[in-house]
């Protein structure tokens, strides 16, 4: 049956997203999206589709298909992220958001807008990451042994000083809608993704997503501890800190497409795990395929429940994740 | 004070053997904030045979295991003025990590992973907040043996199913590593162990919080495991279960080893009084002939 996980959770991404596309203000069929994709491969003629009308393809292809493939990717890199650090620190609390990654992110890639320099974005992204991922595992070491809510507890405080000053930010330097502003790098949203998103944030979750997925066997090794781990072979130091580097990178480039979307990191490697067990080799992927799932219908509950308002994605994903956060509190503490 | 207890050191006779095979380590040092917690360590552990290590809370047991695993770095005997340590090092260049070999190969000297397919360490108490299958917590075990890329392979599985049956955990297969027992849980580690199919085996407490039937049942395995001719090594807590069990002994107190030898030239009250602080009377059990102990406030 584990066998069938992986082409299944693949199935259900695919129809996830070509469904979302069809819901939104004007009704489009299922049959349009596929014929708008076929076009734009350039396998419209040979499967003698027609094209759709301008209007109608441009919903399809410029509106709705960039900010769900972002969505995709977002969730889907935000899933390994959690699983990754969640073994790596052995803390079943880890994850990019909580832990002030995103925050630290969205603060790089703030500075850099400030700065206008749109280029270096994700770079400046990665750079917030590492700072914050640094800063709260240092608070966390002074606090003494480094436990699961002492990591928490510094990551929040981490987070919390970015996502002032991500406000104080833009609040001293934007005109007009800074609310708006604030709010979609603090509680994320794919709203304004272009096919530029999609490159940036896809191609991150493929090329550092993929890598991050084939280390398997070392963050198995990790599952019992540290000196486990060396007992095992792996050399602890040094993995650790090239997959920490990993994950900020990869929550750089997600966060600077989406700003901080909390919950998915969390949550989805532990619902997984539900159905895989701990162990990465097929933990890895199915959360990368359910995180991209999960996230495109976050995002299309958060641009269609309110209609015509928007919800920015991040608070379904808290609607949903915090009782989830609260329930593993709970379950911890037994 | 150490010169007290190196006096009463026992010299090793003919059950060791005095070729290269087994576990040799001299002058194994490691201070943790200036405080030397080993000096001078020199363990022997004969090969295929059943070693237990001895000695107080805080004597080194654990971090002397970690060292001899190589997880731990052995590090530079500390100055004579720190913390009182009373030991000068001997030489400037003797005080680095000397040799630690195992039938005759250097171990440090090893990469990673060949070393962890040669040696297996069997910590206490390590446990995992997550979901896992007994089957899989075993299957760790062959990280070493196979590529970083490759999934299980059906090699593996037997190996680790071998390994279950060798630690007589093979009915727990399928069982969540969560919801084991004590004595359940330490037979999983041990199979972890044997997993990585090691000719020595370093285990610290192997029988710690485990009832009395578990206890024996460890110390069975390790009995097993060295009449196929592993190397075991354990740390232990019971004097009497190291007497009714280990082959030879090595006993540390502060950080030093103040004897080693068989059981019979070690367990003495001669020996154990300074170190325990305790009167020791040795009587000899009357079926197996090995000695037992009996301790009251000297």
């Amino acid at each position: 049956m584990k066998q069938l996980a992986l082409p299944a959770a693949t199935l259900a991404l695919v129809l996830s997203i070509g469904v979302a596309v069809t819901i939104g203000p004007a009704d489009l069929a299922l049959s349009e999206v596929g014929r708008s994709v076929a076009t734009h491969l350039g396998l419209g003629g040979a499967l003698g589709l027609e094209p759709l009308s301008a209007l109608r393809d441009g919903m399809v292809w410029q509106l709705r298909m960039p900010r769900i493939l972002t969505a995709a990717a977002v969730g889907a890199g935000l899933a390994v992220c959690g699983a990754v650090m969640q073994s790596l620190t052995r803390n079943p609390l880890a994850d990019p958001y909580l832990l002030g990654l995103s925050s630290g992110a969205s603060l790089g890639a703030v500075l850099v807008l400030l700065a206008g320099v749109p280029l270096l974005l994700p770079v400046a992204a990665f750079a917030g990451a590492v700072g914050a991922l640094a800063l709260a595992l240092g608070l966390a070491g002074a606090l003494g042994t480094i436990t699961p809510t002492r990591t928490v507890l510094a990551g929040l405080a981490i987070s919390q000083l970015c996502a002032a000053a991500v406000s104080f930010v833009i609040f001293w330097s934007a005109k007009g809608d800074a609310f708006r502003e604030v709010l979609s790098w603090l509680m994320g949203s794919v709203a304004s993704a272009t096919w530029t998103s999609v490159a940036i944030a896809g191609g991150a979750v493929l090329v550092l997503g993929t890598l991050l997925a084939l280390t398997g066997s070392v963050l198995d090794a990790f599952t019992f501890g540290d000196t486990a781990a060396a007992a095992l072979g792996v050399p602890v130091n040094r993995a650790r800190w090239i997959l920490l580097i990993g994950v900020a990178l990869l929550t750089g480039a997600l966060v600077s497409q989406s700003g901080s979307i909390g919950f998915v990191g969390l949550i989805l490697p532990h619902a997984v795990r539900l159905f895989t067990g701990a162990r990465h080799r097929l933990l890895l992927p199915l959360s990368a395929l359910a995180g991209a799932s999960f996230l495109v219908w976050a995002d299309t509950l958060a641009r269609t429940v309110f209609e015509p308002r928007e919800l920015p994605v991040g608070i379904v994903t808290a609607a949903i994740g915090a009782p989830i956060f609260a329930f593993l509190l709970w379950k911890g503490n037994r | 004070m150490s010169a007290g207890y190196l006096s009463t050191q026992t010299p090793s006779t003919g059950r060791i053997p005095n070729t290269q095979r087994g576990l040799a380590a001299g002058r194994v040092s490691w201070d943790i904030s200036g405080r030397l917690v080993l000096d001078d360590v020199g363990v022997l552990a004969p090969g295929g045979a059943v070693t237990g290590l001895l000695g107080p809370n805080g004597s080194g047991k654990s971090t002397l295991l970690r060292v001899l695993a190589g997880v731990q770095q052995a590090g530079r005997a500390t100055s004579p003025s720190d913390a009182g340590a009373s030991a000068p090092p001997s030489g400037p260049g003797s005080a680095t990590d000397p040799a630690t070999t195992f039938d005759g190969a250097d171990l440090r000297a090893l990469p990673r992973r060949e070393r962890a397919r040669l040696l297996a360490l069997v910590e206490q108490d390590a446990g995992t907040d997550l979901p896992l299958s007994v089957l899989d917590a075993v299957l760790l075990g062959r990280i070493p043996h196979r590529s970083l890329l490759a999934g299980d392979s059906d090699a593996d599985r037997a190996a680790a199913h071998t390994a279950l049956a060798a630690a007589g955990a093979a009915e727990l297969g399928d069982r969540e590593v969560g919801t084991l027992s004590g004595g359940e849980r330490q037979r999983v580690h041990m199979a972890r162990a044997l997993a990585q199919q090691p000719r020595l085996i370093l285990l610290d407490e192997p029988t710690n919080h485990l009832d009395i039937a578990a206890q024996l049942h460890a110390m069975r395995v390790l009995r097993d495991l060295a009449a196929d001719g592993v190397t075991v090594v354990a740390a232990l807590h019971d004097l009497n279960l190291a007497a009714s069990t280990c082959d030879h002994l090595v006993l540390l107190d502060q950080g030093r080893v103040v004897a080693a030898g068989p059981v019979d030239e070690v367990l003495v009250p001669e020996v154990l009084e300074p170190v325990y602080g305790v009167r020791v009377d040795v009587l000899t059990h009357p079926r197996t002939g090995r000695p037992v102990l009996s301790f009251d406030r000297g």
